[in-house]
């Protein structure tokens, strides 16, 4: 076997959790001949494997499940995502030369300010220059790049007034380091770089992070399907390969890859990714399925009658990406400040040059001060403000289990003051709950949970969740046989017991099952899509954080009202992601800033359109990639969290710009009056930055 | 000054080592996985490994 035979594949393993899971996985993986090699990522829950290029998709994910692990395959990752974690890692190169310059410059500097003179000064001096040049070339084009860019479409940022300062000061200290002078600044130069580019890097990491673990959520429904050849063997086809009039088979428990109408095969559907519809709806031959929806009860057949682009799911795509430019017109609260401050630092420059020349200074000592100027007003401690808050803030909220996209979501977060919430998978869990578990006998339960824990189908696994609680054991069967769309049969000491689909109870298309010994029923258990456990408190806490809440869903009036009783809320039913898109506009317009949370496909458009959005871990993908943030678990309590970290963490940028502040309104002074020597400006620029970075670390502590 | 024309140069060499070793091995991908790291030290290897 050749390694260029190979083909590399990743997975998403969201269950690795410990050293024990990522032996097993090594290990156990290259245990099948055809996976040569698997090397799991553990911060980012993946699977890398090498595998010869005739292993199918169900195979390795085969390779998966009999070690014990879900495994999501993941497509070849957009060129966006790399180039993003390209920039993350060219920020850190330049951290990293603009680190060791600075350490090594200082270690001269503090020769030159402890007394050396003469040659010695100018020797260090040289030295200095010599380690600056070049890092300011290397590590600043990040600055200068995006500084260009700026000019180039005649508008200013934070960037310009760093790179014209960083250029002046290192040309500056050159000539004076040529003609014997006493005071250079490329440590005060290079300290700058050092400091801004932390920044900068603490922002990209944390996209970086949180990115990372999206990745690691997205199921990537649908990714393929089992086609019908013409032969009558199925093969794996991608979800890009299918093609109209391709006949998929879908088993129950799958999710649809394509629109397509049911050619065999009768089932119900789970719709409410699609549509917010809680309840399951019948198929029979003949009915139009739509991708993203789940196959419940039993394999169906369906010809596909689009795929890719054209499905219905593309439609909402679309909405998706327009609802989008919306939000892209946000300005962050740094470039906010940038906006006021470049020009004013440009025009003090400017000023301290004119009045030192007019004072008949001369250009040389007029220069060197308006150097000062710029060196001590460029913002050290504005660059690390924001990031440095932010990312603290992301990493206490990561713990917790909320992930941030990035650090513009927390600022946009901390400004709501209306949530408008989806209730099928948002307000609720979004699956099915066993209701009254607790009035059956223990018999019955234990038979129950050992049927139930032989299925993969969504209500024998909510029985099996429901049951463990109760503290059972399963009860010992023998033969057990599952028929699709009617449900489990086993033997228990002579009889015969089913767990299935009900008979004649008249329960219409409630969600039930019915668990029978020798055909005779004993026990019917009904499901219901339950109330997230904290909802109640969730909602009372963003009332008193100031947050009006309404739900907004697609689901029909009847099934919306007891949730919007108990929960006292009002209710909008019946809504398409048209409609829900029109109620946030509506909103926007009379000056609400609208949290949208959600987690269906249809609910994408809203989540891209509100002022700031979340979405539950169960949400679809589609969700997940519109919310600015992700919520794991059962409990709705972290969007409160969540929300209230925001406002805490902005509140600490504002500290942080005061501080930046007070610290100007001291320094520019002395700069404008020539008193600042490399000395004073080193130690004023790493004392601000050093105060920042600590206030910042305050937040810490702020989430319990 | 004698001393300085020996300390200086290995004073820098010394930090451009430290730096050439960061960059060699953000290139191995030493920082990809750095909370799989902390984990790996309790993996046992397996007897018989092919090579």
């Amino acid at each position: 076997m050749t390694a260029a035979a190979l083909v590399e594949r990743d997975f998403a393993v969201p269950d690795i959790r410990c050293a024990g899971c990522i032996a097993k996985l090594e290990q156990g993986l290259v245990r099948d001949r055809r996976i040569a090699a698997a090397r799991v990522n553990f911060t980012e829950r993946r699977v890398h494997l090498s595998c010869t290029p005739d292993t199918g998709m169900p195979d390795l994910i085969g390779a998966f499940s009999s070690l014990g692990f879900e495994a999501h395959p993941i497509g070849t990752g957009p060129d966006e995502a790399d180039a993003e974690a390209e920039t993350s890692r060219e920020l850190l190169r330049a951290v990293a030369v603009s680190g060791f310059a600075m350490m090594n410059i200082m270690l001269l500097s503090v020769s030159v300010w402890s007394g050396a003179a003469g040659a010695t000064r100018d020797l260090f001096h040289w030295l200095s220059a010599a380690i600056a040049l070049p890092t300011v070339a290397y590590a600043g084009r990040p600055f200068f790049r995006s500084a260009w860019r700026a000019l180039r479409h005649r508008r200013t940022n934070m960037d310009v007034p760093i790179s014209i300062g960083v250029l002046l000061v290192s040309v500056m200290s050159l000539y004076e380091t040529a003609t014997h002078g006493a005071h250079a600044y490329f440590d005060g130069a290079v300290m700058l770089l050092f400091f801004l580019l932390c920044g900068r890097w603490l922002d990209s990491v944390m996209r970086d992070r949180a990115r990372g673990g999206v990745t690691a959520l997205l199921r990537n429904m649908g990714t393929g399907a089992m086609v019908f050849q013409h032969d009558r063997a199925t093969q794996w086809v991608d979800a890009t390969a299918l093609e109209p009039d391709m006949v998929m088979l879908v088993a129950a428990g799958e999710r649809l890859a394509a629109d397509g109408v049911v050619t065999s095969g009768s089932s119900s559907v789970d719709l409410s990714l699609l549509t917010g519809e809680s309840a399951p709806q019948a198929v029979r031959p003949g009915d139009v399925v739509h991708a993203g929806t789940l196959n419940l009860d039993a394999p169906l057949k369906v010809r596909v009658t689009a795929a890719g682009a054209d499905t219905a799911i593309a439609d909402i795509a679309r909405l998706m990406g327009e609802a989008a430019q919306g939000k892209s017109r946000y300005v962050r609260i740094a470039d906010r400040a940038a906006r006021l401050y470049a020009p004013a630092v440009h025009c003090l420059a400017l000023l301290a040059f004119a009045g030192w020349m007019v004072a008949g200074a001369g250009w040389h000592h007029s220069l060197l001060i308006a150097a000062a100027v710029l060196i001590i007003t460029c913002p050290c401690a504005l660059g690390l403000a924001v990031p440095a808050a932010q990312i603290v803030a992301a990493g206490a909220l990561m713990r917790k289990g909320v992930l941030i996209k990035d650090g513009s979501a927390l600022e946009r977060l901390s400004e709501v003051d209306l949530a408008l919430v989806d209730k099928t998978g948002t307000l609720t869990l979004g699956r099915p709950e066993a209701l009254d578990l607790g009035q059956l006998d223990v018999g019955v339960k234990s038979l129950i949970l050992a049927l139930a824990q032989s299925s993969r189908h969504p209500l024998s696994e909510a029985l099996t969740r429901g049951l463990q609680a109760f503290d059972v054991r399963p009860a010992e069967l023998a033969s057990i046989r599952e028929t699709p769309g009617f449900g489990v049969e086993a033997r228990w000491a002579g009889h015969v017991v089913t767990l299935g689909r009900p008979v004649g109870t008249g329960l219409g298309d409630a969600l039930a099952t019915q668990f029978a010994v020798d055909g005779r029923p004993v026990a019917t258990i009904r499901f219901a899509d339950q109330l997230r456990p904290d909802a109640h408190g969730a909602v009372d806490a963003l009332r008193e954080a100031g947050i009006a809440a309404m739900i907004l869903s697609g689901d029909r009036a009847e099934a919306v009202a007891p949730v919007a009783r108990e929960l006292g809320l009002t209710a909008q039913t019946g809504m398409s992601p048209q409609d829900k898109l029109a109620a946030i506009a509506r909103q926007t317009a009379v000056g609400h800033k609208v949290l949208m949370l959600g987690d269906g496909l249809n609910d994408g458009p809203a989540l891209a359109a509100g002022h700031a959005s979340m979405a539950p871990g169960s949400a679809s993908d589609a969700g997940k990639n519109a919310a600015d943030c992700i919520f794991l678990g059962d409990r709705l309590m972290p969007v409160v969290e969540t929300v209230r970290m925001a406002r805490r963490t902005q509140a600490v940028v504002r500290q942080n710009f005061m501080l930046a502040i007070v610290y100007n309104v001291v320094a520019v002074p002395l700069a404008f009056a020539g008193l600042v020597t490399p000395l004073i400006a080193a130690i004023a620029m790493s004392g601000s930055s050093l105060l920042v970075v600590g206030n910042a670390l305050r937040l810490r502590g702020a989430i319990r | 000054m004698n001393g300085l024309i020996l300390l200086i140069p290995i004073a820098l060499g010394l930090g451009l080592l430290g730096l050439a070793a960061f960059f060699w091995s953000l290139r191995q991908g030493q920082f990809e996985d750095l909370d799989g790291a902390a984990l790996r030290i309790l993996v046992e290897d397996e007897e018989e490994r092919i090579a």
